[in-house]
């Protein structure tokens, strides 16, 4: 049977309140979102917290909203309403697309994003997603509020810039005109992470050629969260076959992933290049889509 | 610590270490052993209960963090000697076999039901999708749930 080691709990009722609780419980105190990944950490003792600090009643981090350049999420955001949500699956197509593979409709009731970006899995599939989507995070402490790009956020696996007395409050998402974004992933079986997963996003120019792209993968061994020589050759190209086989090609070869139970180097490279075409087409698809609509909408 | 939730209904006020799972909580000092454990790794999903009407993985939650949360288990399914039109499906469908993993099962179909009442074989599907059955194969538990679908409780007020 499997039991996280003793620790003392305290439940908070502001971020203000967290923040004090973690100052003065000290170094060994930590915060508990979703727990999906901390306590069966706890069961084994790969964690080892000697205070938990409850956020489960911070409603306040707990909203999606939109405004006319910035679509913000608060931390304690579930799994299962990023998946439910209108406005996310309107302006961030990929968010949908991964959630629909996270984990299983149970473990999203409870997991969170702030809790996933904290975490750093390097499997995590919404690193990936919020690196492509070029998303800034805030990071607030005792002292004041700071914010951060996904680049700086995340320092490698399971270590990211939040120092142990700060708390991740929002996540925020730049929202571009004629924009469409997609993830795909491959799994042994329905609810495991990733042998590999990849994500794209693009912005379409008014001649329709790409203005922008990103590029991510997932658990392949991806130290600066997206692939800049794939992003490099689709900016400024028409979306076209060739151009996606291209752009693939380079993610399969930037990317270093380990062999494991998961799978053997060569094919996570395969899936790489292929989930990278199968993303890009999908983007592509869905930025030309927005854009028509957005056209439309004009009187 | 003291821990006190609603548990099928009933205020329960209990003292428990921080440290321990609903689980446990649920099984050991409730003594409410339907609910079932099975992976300890919030993988197989025979501990599922109902949290503020939810499905979640009890062995991945603390009983500290369900205090003030209103929480269901199978024994909370029965109102008043009848049996939950879920239950009845999974008896009229043979939805369990060794019924290790049918508390569960039953729970997040009434979760399912209760958001959306006529759900297809691929929505029951997906709802159960954290769930593992070594021996139906699922499809008679896809039947129970359309069968508790095709037979929902009249409601009784009160
Ligand atoms: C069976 C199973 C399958 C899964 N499959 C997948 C999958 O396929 N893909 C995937 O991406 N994920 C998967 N997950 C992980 C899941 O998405 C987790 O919910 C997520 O990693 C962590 O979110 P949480 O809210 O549970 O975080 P917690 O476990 O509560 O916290 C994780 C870490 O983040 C810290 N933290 C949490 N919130 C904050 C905050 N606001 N500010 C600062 N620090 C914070 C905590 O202190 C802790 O160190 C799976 C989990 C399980 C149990
Ligand atoms: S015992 Fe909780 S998921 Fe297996
Ligand atoms: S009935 Fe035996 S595990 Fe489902």
């Amino acid at each position: 049977m499997q039991i996280p080691a003793a620790f003392d709990y305290a439940r908070a009722d502001s971020v203000e309140h967290a923040l004090e609780l973690l100052e003065q419980h000290g170094p060994e105190s930590r915060l508990i979102a979703g727990g999906h990944s901390l306590l069966p950490m706890m069961k084994l003792r790969l964690a080892r917290p000697e205070w938990l600090v409850d956020i489960n009643d911070l409603h306040e981090l707990d909203f999606i909203s939109e405004d006319a350049e910035v679509l913000r999420i608060g931390a304690l955001t579930r799994h299962a309403t990023l998946l439910e949500s209108d406005v996310i699956a309107r302006l961030f197509a990929i968010i949908t697309d991964a959630e629909h593979v996270i984990a299983d409709p149970v473990v999203r009731n409870r997991g969170t994003i702030g809790g996933s970006l904290c975490q750093a899995d390097p499997a995590e599939d919404l690193s990936t997603v919020c690196h492509v989507l070029s998303a800034e995070v805030v990071i607030r402490g005792r002292s004041g509020e700071r914010t951060l790009s996904m680049a700086d956020l995340h320092r490698g696996p399971y270590e990211t810039a939040v120092a142990q007395d700060e708390i991740l409050t929002e996540i925020r998402l730049p929202v571009r005109p004629r924009f469409g974004s997609a993830y795909e992933k491959v799994e042994r079986r329905v609810g495991d992470w990733a042998i590999v997963a990849a994500g794209a996003a693009v912005s379409l120019a008014g001649d329709g050629s790409i203005e922008q792209a990103r590029v991510g993968l997932t658990a392949v061994g991806l130290d600066s969260g997206t692939v800049t020589r794939a992003e490099e050759a689709l900016r400024g190209g028409r979306p076209s076959e060739e151009l996606f086989v291209e752009a693939a090609r380079l993610a399969g070869e930037d990317c270093s992933p380990d062999s494991d139970q998961r799978g053997p180097v060569d094919y996570k490279r395969h899936l790489a290049d292929e989930l990278t075409r199968r993303v890009l087409r999908r983007a592509c698809r869905r930025a030309a889509e927005q854009g028509a609509e957005q056209t439309c909408r004009l009187p | 610590m003291q821990i006190a939730m609603t548990v099928n209904g009933e205020q329960v006020t209990r003292d428990a270490e921080p440290r321990v799972l609903l689980v446990h909580f649920i099984r050991e000092v409730l003594g409410l052993t339907g609910t079932h454990t099975g992976c300890d790794t919030s993988n197989c999903g025979v501990c599922v209960v109902l949290m503020d009407g939810k499905p979640v993985k009890s062995c991945t939650v603390l009983a500290a963090m369900a205090a003030g949360h209103d929480v269901r288990t199978v024994e909370g399914l029965a109102k008043n000697g009848t049996l939950d039109p879920v239950q009845q499906g999974f008896m009229e469908e043979h939805g369990l076999q060794c019924g290790f993993c049918t508390p569960g099962m039953m729970l997040t179909a009434r979760a399912l039901l209760d958001s959306n009442p006529h759900p297809d074989d691929h929505q029951i599907r997906e709802a159960i999708s954290g769930q593992i059955c070594r021996c139906t194969g699922y499809a008679t538990i896809v039947r129970s749930v359309h069968w508790a679908a095709n037979h929902a409780a009249e409601e009784v007020p009160g």
